[in-house]
């Protein structure tokens, strides 16, 4: 009997000890997690009261009922935010199109076409990852204003065309694709062209799904570039579009409204995040740097 | 030879803009930032020298911004690790709700820094109307209410360092939580059976196992602080030579461009300093992992 | 010291959410093993031996049961409590760490009273070093060591802490074929060089017979047989224990006894004192006798002459298994071109088996009578 009890209280200590671990951790856990989404809390919460209520509380309310959806249509009227998001949808388009063309295409020469010094320019290629884009910027908006292409999507497009981590990533799954389906296909008189668009594209669709979900995430996101090339309000992206609206578009005290634009913008990308939890965050650990 | 002429058009379009955009500008502006006085309208440049240069690490303007980057780093680049380092070893000690909590985590990598920095502006700003959540907090626990926005210079720096740690936690919580997963658990095992310490498990064991992503962290970490900017534009506005907040890739684009800009040379002199800076410290960074990864 | 396996119970909670139902990985396991010896935990794959380990070390705590070492009951203790040794399938040796710094390890734990000085220590991580023999290797890194260097360095990292008992979790099955043999030889050589009780999981039933004192065969969290390798081999008591010891496999013939006469097939063997039933007959290869007069009669396949002896496959209508194999001594001469073979079989290779619960029927044989 004796030895039934302590057996018992042995192991009862080392389960309170566990469990008050575990407990500590999911505080910290939980602690974070607020601290992540306490500002989006705050920015749908902000955009749902009115500009009298909100500029009323002294002390600001962590609660609003009924909400006021009147910030949302202010976003719409008072402020051309449906011209920014339909601008941000078109460069995100186009710039992600091209740009998967052209890596592809350059991809599947390294990944499978031979030619003298291929290994050399290989290598050169990866060195081009290291050069920070903050350097090339200069020359870049040189070039775009000397082409006179500023405040057009053309000048907004052009340099952000092509990746070379994404040509890199790229090469390295169309290699996965066994060699033998190529000869194959050789055999069978295929042309190269019709090889990559029929049989390569197909089997690397999930790295595709993750380059374009990235390169979307990046488009939407882009700021500096944008900022220097565009001066017009008909060619802003949204956050530029987001920045002139701090500046000078409610008024810098209706912050409600300005929430409401906020949430519009944030809204899209978070949905695409939820949708495709797994590839993105799958695709970001293999090296997308936030940039 | 068809082959290879093959293999040459569909490498043609990635090279065109690859040489357009990247190769030829890293040549220029090495070249724009020795050509003295050069104007953009006309084109023409007096001289060829380090003017530029000097006149660049004389700019006070210049050296507020190597100031606010410097200290941005400092504070960012070990705090955020650490924090990461903490989250991920929670999450992986976790079962219940782990998916969710990294869903939760990575909320910030997707969203529009510009736009959720205003967020953080209004809650830390202190407005006639109010003093704003933060510092209603403050006055809770006894302080008195400080204006983060438009303030004294350290609250300011607080609010910088406290957004780019936000926004870059992600990132390094999801590196660092599936470096901790690939750990293969007998060593753990092996550890318990040697009655190992929990303290002496993380510094014997853990950190050393997960030493070389917790180096790739910090060396894209000092990487990614040194070019901080659009956080500051967040929060304090695209004036930020005005505001006192200004980083060293700020300078570079209001020398280019804006009101005070016009001025590629002293840009592209900025630049590559910069550039110089970021290249020294990745080089420290990597001769010390060197030393302390072990396999 | 002595290990005695009380009632030893292990359920863990379903994975699957559509059955909530606990897995029993060990079920009532009751075992006890005398001080010094080898001990082999034998089993096929998910049979709960790696469990059954686990629980002995401390890594796991038992849902039921209890565990002595000795006459102290440490159920409840964790791990570094119980002074075992365990050695991990992939060795689990720190890859940032030497040779010395892994055996060194378990020592530098040690905290307040039981810390020994720098000089003991090492004394200590170097007698445990020559005693595998891998003296001349303490500064190299893991990855700079062959698969059998890595598992001796592993064993002195469990040795070094002077453990009541060793524990070994599929030592051998990281390492190629002819580097098996060679390790398991000296396993047993340094078990008995040390007289640490040891126990070691396989699943290999040859590795199991070769160096243990004892082998215990589990199934599906049961303990089934234990006992000498040679006495389980030779007198197993269920039909899964015949089938699991053995190269080439034990032959399984669908038989029945019918008026006190064992028949396989349609061939009658020997009268027996059972009484009427089915039965399934199992016959070791080497239980085969060329025999002209034979009772059990097979069609042939082929011949495999191996030096010392040959092997017989041929096939029988009631065998299990779509060949026959025997193996009997290389001077018997036959007949290859023959389409028929016959055999007279030993009475001592030859277990019945009820076909209902697959257990042992302890039988007589009369072979002459027929």
């Amino acid at each position: 009997m004796e030895h039934e009890f302590d057996y018992k209280k042995a192991e009862e200590a080392i389960r309170r000890k566990q469990r008050a671990v575990r407990i500590f951790t999911y505080c910290c856990l939980i602690m974070w997690a607020g601290v992540v989404l306490f500002p989006f809390y705050w920015m749908v919460l902000t955009s749902l009261k009115s500009y009298g209520a909100y500029n009323g509380e002294r002390i600001p309310s962590f609660w609003v009922w009924p909400p006021v959806f009147q910030n949302y249509k202010d976003a719409f009227t008072l402020v051309p935010l449906a011209g920014y998001l339909l601008n941000t949808v078109i460069f995100t388009a186009v710039t992600t199109a091209i740009m998967v063309a052209v890596i592809t295409l350059a991809a599947y020469a390294f990944a499978r076409l031979k030619f003298p010094g291929k290994n050399l320019l290989f290598t050169l290629l990866l060195s081009l990852m290291m050069i920070p884009g903050e350097l090339v910027v200069i020359t870049n908006f040189a070039t775009i204003t000397e082409l006179g292409l500023r405040n057009t999507f053309t000048g907004l497009i052009l340099p952000s065309v092509t990746s070379v981590f994404y040509i890199y990533l790229l090469k390295e799954n169309f290699e996965q694709v066994p060699e033998e389906l190529y000869r194959a296909a050789k055999v069978d008189g295929t042309s190269d062209f019709k090889y990559l668009w029929k049989v390569m594209i197909p089997i690397c669709r999930p790295t595709f799904v993750t380059i374009v979900i990235l390169k979307i995430i990046e488009c939407w996101n882009s700021y500096v570039w944008p900022r220097l090339i565009t001066d017009d309000p008909a060619y802003f992206l949204v956050s530029n579009g987001i920045q002139e609206i701090r500046e000078n578009g409610f008024g810098r005290e209706n912050i409600p409204a300005m929430m409401a634009a906020v949430v519009v913008i944030s809204l899209p990308l978070i949905l695409l995040f939820l949708a495709f939890r797994k590839q993105i965050m799958e695709g970001v650990s293999r090296g997308g740097i936030k940039g | 030879m068809k082959r290879q002429w093959k293999a040459f058009w569909y490498l043609l379009p990635a090279l065109l803009f690859l040489l357009a955009f990247l190769v030829y500008p890293l040549v220029d502006v090495f070249v724009y930032s020795v050509e003295e006085g050069y104007n953009f309208a006309s084109q023409t440049y007096f001289g060829v020298g380090g003017y530029n240069y000097s006149y660049v690490l004389h700019d006070p303007y210049f050296l507020q911004a190597v100031k606010n980057t410097c200290i941005l780093v400092v504070v960012t680049v070990p705090l955020s690790t650490g924090l990461a380092l903490l989250i991920s070893l929670g999450l992986n000690s976790i079962k219940p709700l782990r998916n969710l909590f990294q869903t939760i985590y990575f909320l910030p990598y997707v969203t529009n820094t510009l736009a959720v920095g205003l967020v953080f502006m209004i809650l830390f700003q202190k407005t006639e109307y109010t003093d704003g959540l933060i510092n209603l907090l403050i006055q809770w626990f006894g302080g008195s209410s400080v204006d983060f926005i438009d303030g004294p210079y350290w609250a300011k720096m607080f609010v910088l360092c406290f957004y780019t740690v936000w926004v870059v936690m992600p990132f390094k919580i999801l590196i660092l939580t599936s470096a901790l997963a690939s750990v293969n658990p007998d060593y753990y095992k092996a550890a318990r059976v040697d009655g190992t310490s929990r303290t002496r498990v993380f510094f014997c064991i853990t950190l050393p196992m997960i030493s070389p992503m917790v180096f790739y962290l910090v060396i894209t970490g000092f990487i990614g602080a040194f070019k901080a900017y659009s956080d500051a534009v967040a929060l304090f506005g695209a004036d930020l030579n005005a505001a006192g907040m200004n980083t060293i890739v700020g300078y570079v684009y209001d020398m280019l461009y804006g009101d005070s800009g016009g001025f590629p040379s002293y840009a592209s002199a900025a630049a590559v300093i910069l550039f110089a800076i970021v290249l020294t410290i990745t080089c420290i960074n990597l001769l010390v992992s060197k030393k302390h990864i072990h396999y | 010291m002595k290990i005695v396996l009380e009632n030893l119970t292990k359920k863990f909670p379903s994975r699957n959410k559509k059955e909530p139902k606990d897995v029993t990985a060990v079920d009532h396991f009751s075992f006890e093993c005398p001080d010094g010896q080898l001990i082999s935990l034998l089993g096929p794959s998910g049979c709960g031996k790696s469990t059954a380990l686990n629980l002995i070390c401390g890594l796991e705590t038992p849902t039921e049961g209890h565990i002595y070492f000795g006459d102290s009951d440490v159920t409840s203790l964790t791990p570094e409590l119980r002074g075992v040794g365990m050695v991990f399938q992939n060795y689990a040796l720190y890859p940032h760490l030497t040779v010395k710094q892994n055996i060194l390890f378990p020592l530098e734990n040690r905290k307040g009273k039981d810390r020994l000085t720098r000089e003991e220590m090492e004394k200590r991580a170097f007698q445990a070093a020559e005693l595998v023999q891998i003296k001349e290797l303490m500064d190299r890194k893991p990855r700079e060591l062959s698969g059998g260097q890595q598992q001796r360095t592993a064993i002195a990292r469990a040795l070094v802490k002077t453990p009541s008992v060793l524990l070994l979790d599929e030592p051998l099955s990281n390492l190629d074929a002819r580097l098996r043999l060679r390790t398991r030889e000296e396993i047993k050589k340094i078990q008995r060089a040390t007289g640490i009780t040891t126990i070691f999981v396989t699943h290999d039933q040859e590795e199991a017979m070769s160096i243990s004192d004892q082998i215990l065969v589990m199934r599906d969290g049961r303990l089934i047989q234990a006992g000498k390798p040679q006495e389980v081999y030779d007198s197993p008591n269920c039909l899964f224990v015949a089938k699991f010891l053995g190269t080439p496999p034990i032959n399984v013939f669908r038989g029945r006894i019918r008026d006190k006469t064992l028949y396989i097939g349609e061939d009658a063997i020997w009268k027996t004192d059972l009484k009427d039933q089915e039965v399934f007959a199992g016959i070791r290869p080497e239980g085969f006798l060329l025999d002209s007069d034979g009772p059990l009669c097979c069609r042939l396949n082929g011949v495999e002459v191996m030096g010392r002896d040959v092997s017989i496959l041929s096939s029988h209508p009631a065998c299990e298994a779509a060949f026959v194999r025997s193996i009997i001594d290389s001077e018997n001469q036959m007949d290859v071109s023959r389409e028929t073979v016959r055999f007279s079989l030993k009475p001592g290779k030859v277990f019945l088996f009820c076909k209902d619960t697959e257990e042992r029927l302890p039988f007589s044989a009369e072979r002459s009578s027929l």
